[in-house]
């Protein structure tokens, strides 16, 4: 290939420029963490809470993620609404958490009483995702790509302002679990047990996921779907339904991340989804859209960073009140990586033309 | 063929109408700028062969016999937030009742408008309202914040507002600004807010050792700023001053840096989001578990302990004093309950009422009604009537605004939540209170 001299002056311009942004942003971390580590505020056991409750958020945007990744990978849109979905598992989940309170029924039988409302939540969440790839989805399959994307944030709305009729812009406290109080201490650190649940209940929840994507016929269909449509069609797969499972699908996790959330953060409102949705999303980018295995280690990777970040190189490089900038690492991470590695950490799996 | 000739005659009258306003505006422009008093006399009057001629330097609001004296409010009605506003334009209803929905012989009409707690939500609003010459003076806003982002379009419009709820202090600081001409407040001032949180953790509770939190809005940065610098004078040590996202919901590694710094105390002023979420997390994080807690008039809401779940008891809650009230509250009380039902939803209600009722006081001084009904409102006169309040007798005290805006009789008081229940929540009752006050 053949390029002009000032083409490739400025090739290495941009070229250099991203590199210096690259080795600053090193270089701010590398010095942050040095000068915090060396003042010495935290002890090694504050060091470890941090990483334990970044997990636990990381747990819950990978469970959401997921259901991104996997429309995205199948329909090559976004999703948008899958935020509100999240929300709208937790609302599930309150009343039915609430009523199972008051007949004292949690407290008899703590295992049931959590698992109950999660399969509510993962069950209403996908029902309302398969509504609403019916009504405001499918109609527009074959419309250009913006055209669902504008459809999803309509779909958001939609859903943050039906919940927003229904129950009132109020807060709710999502009713506490007695079984779930205190925490255990192992090596003189205390975990909480809501967080040990959190991460082992996302742990399986992903485990039979990919068990389903990867060992199951409807799995198999699945990914045939997601290589190609017409190819899949003429093998005598139902495109729609396979369609409409996946949303069931990536909506029951993010139902069953909407409990997980409410027992972890205990407050739930009509706008809970958005600002996990983007964090999820973010997630998903990061570790390589349309990619399962990447959507956990995305989420577990932004949920770590948002919680160690501020306290780690942000107080080091003598920033006042690092915690106001939690977002700001997210997004950063998110720039960086669209930036640097647009296919992700994991990279996409996806055959080239879908991109 | 008629049918053509009829559409081309209208559009000749319609465009000679167009064309003759475009003159009239164009006429009167300079006419404006020749009368030195009349500087930006918005176009509102067009009345000079009546009776009254209007000479007020921002010119009058000229309400005909059948029409309604329109007023506005304008705060936060949705969101997280939305029963601070919804309980002060409860206030404001309230008021209008009182005057029997008439005022000067004309219906009164409240437009509200959903300022979102935020600036960018209050400069919506208000330059919406702005653009509405109809209005003749209104109420808010509800968050500090919606008055930074929207004061200045309402001053320019010669509008005047009261807010019933805004804090913070700069927003009645002697050198406000001459976009804060149109402001006043029944509202405290964050300055004695701030002192006597301060004062009630030194002296009562008996602290050394003091953090805050929070989470970047005017309100909330100015106060624990107050705070804190009393707390110092007053001998304490603060020795974390951190703040979140007005969205972040995991507060636990910033309590865990708070944690490191071993306060005995912790204040978040903040709002009610916010502020569940720190109460809900706090006692998990290590070294947190006996701190004490306190929260502002921002979380003086059943919402908040709503938001907060079983944690929320023992959190203590400054507020304007309601034992201080000097004004018939129970009554206010009992018409709260008549007309919505249960008890009251924020603090502001009282204030709110007490807002409108000074500018109907000060319609009533200044508007100039005709023999057919007409009212002529001047603005400039209005807003000078009510900074001349003096000695109003509201239910939360005898107010008299100062000339930067200041009508609030500051008394505060520091409650205790006793119950997490929010349906408890009753801070006015005589024998079981919720929360209780328990200073001074």
């Amino acid at each position: 290939m053949r390029t002009s001299f000032g083409e490739r002056m400025l090739d290495l311009v941009v070229t250099g420029f991203l590199w210096g942004i690259r080795i600053a942003i090193l270089l701010a971390i590398v010095i942050g963490t040095i000068v915090t580590v060396s003042k010495g505020h935290y002890t090694s056991e504050q060091w470890i809470g941090f990483v334990v409750f970044g997990v636990a958020q990381g747990a819950i945007y990978a469970l959401i993620a997921l259901g991104y990744t996997m429309v995205y990978g199948i329909l090559r849109m976004i999703n948008f609404a899958h935020g509100d979905i999240f929300m709208t598992g937790a609302f599930g989940a309150y009343f039915v958490a609430t009523w199972l309170n008051t007949i004292g029924f949690v407290d008899r039988n703590p295992f049931l009483g959590l698992l109950i409302p999660v399969l509510f939540a993962m069950i209403l969440a996908a029902a309302i995702a398969m509504l609403v790839e019916r009504i405001a989805y499918r109609p527009l399959r074959n419309a250009p790509r913006l055209v669902p994307l504008i459809s999803a944030i309509g779909a958001s709305f939609f859903l943050e302002y039906a919940f927003r009729g229904f129950f009132g812009p109020g807060k709710y406290a999502y009713p506490p679990i007695k079984a779930l109080d205190g925490g255990w201490t192992i090596f003189n650190v205390e975990i909480q047990k809501v967080q040990v649940l959190v991460v082992a209940a996302a742990a399986i929840m992903m485990a039979i996921l990919y068990f389903i994507v990867m060992y199951t016929k409807v799995g198999k269909a699945m990914r045939a779907v997601s290589e190609s449509q017409d190819t899949a069609a003429l093998m005598g797969i139902d495109v729609n339904r396979i369609i409409v499972s996946t949303f069931a699908l990536g909506a029951a996790m993010a139902g069953a991340a909407g409990v997980l959330f409410s027992l972890v953060y205990r407050q739930i409102d009509f706008f809970m989804g958005f600002t996990p949705g983007i964090k999820a999303f973010t997630a998903a980018v990061l570790g390589g859209i349309g990619n399962i295995p990447g959507a956990m280690v995305g989420g577990l990777v932004l949920g770590v960073f948002e919680s160690i970040g501020p306290s780690l190189f942000l107080e080091g490089l003598g920033i006042p009140r690092p915690y106001q900038l939690k977002d700001v690492i997210a997004y950063t991470m998110l720039v960086m990586i669209l930036l640097f590695r647009p296919s992700g950490i994991l990279g996409e799996r996806l055959s080239k033309k879908k991109a | 063929m008629n049918k053509r000739l009829f559409t081309l005659l209208s559009l000749l009258v319609i465009a000679s109408m167009a064309l003759t306003a475009c003159g009239t505006a164009a006429t009167q422009a300079p006419a404006a700028t020749d009368a030195p008093a009349a500087t930006d006399a918005p176009a509102a009057t067009d009345a000079p062969a009546a009776a009254y001629e209007c000479t007020d330097a921002l010119g009058c609001v000229k309400i005909a016999p059948d029409e309604p004296l329109h007023m506005a409010f304008w705060g936060v009605l949705s969101g997280a937030d939305s029963s601070l506003g919804e309980d002060s334009k409860r206030g404001v209803e309230i008021a209008i009742d009182d005057k029997g929905g008439k005022l000067l012989g004309h219906d009164i009409l409240l437009t509200t408008e959903d300022a979102l707690c935020t600036p960018e939500g209050g400069a919506t609003a208000a330059s919406k309202l702005a653009t509405d010459t109809s209005i003749v003076a209104l109420v808010g806003s509800t968050c500090s914040d919606e008055t930074v982002g929207g004061i200045a379009a309402i001053t320019q419009a010669g509008l005047t507002t009261i807010s019933p709820s805004n804090t913070r202090p700069a927003l009645t600081d002697p050198n406000r600004g001459p976009d804060y001409a149109g402001y006043l407040r029944t509202a405290h001032s964050d300055a004695f807010q701030g002192k006597a949180v301060a004062e009630f953790a030194y002296n009562f509770l008996g602290v050394r050792k003091a953090a805050t939190i929070h989470d970047g809005s005017a309100y909330a940065q100015a106060l624990q700023q107050v705070f804190s610098d009393n707390f110092k004078e007053l001998g304490g040590e603060i020795v974390a001053q951190e703040a979140v996202a007005k969205d972040a919901t995991d507060m636990k590694p910033v309590l865990t840096t708070i944690a490191a710094k071993q306060p005995e105390f912790i204040y978040y002023p903040v709002f009610v989001a916010v502020g569940g979420y720190i109460t809900a997390q706090v006692r998990d994080v290590p070294g947190l578990e006996d701190v004490k807690l306190a929260g502002s008039d921002g979380i003086f809401s059943p919402d908040f302990l709503k938001a907060s779940g079983p944690n929320v008891e023992g959190v203590y809650l400054s507020s304007p004093d309601f034992s201080a009230f000097t004004g018939d509250y129970a009554g206010f009380l009992k018409k709260h309950e008549a007309k919505y039902g249960g008890s009251t939803l924020s603090t502001f209600h009282a204030h709110a009422y007490d807002a409108a009722n000074i500018i109907f006081a000060a319609l009533e001084k200044v508007a100039v009604v005709e023999a057919d009904g007409t009212v002529y409102v001047p603005r400039q006169a209005l807003r000078d009537a009510i900074y001349a309040t003096k000695d109003f007798p509201g239910i939360t005290g005898n107010l008299s605004c100062s000339p930067s805006g200041d009508c609030g009789a500051p008394v505060i008081a520091v409650y205790q939540v006793v119950n997490a229940d929010p349906a408890s929540w009753n801070p006015a009752d005589p024998t079981n209170p919720n929360p209780k006050k328990v200073w001074p």
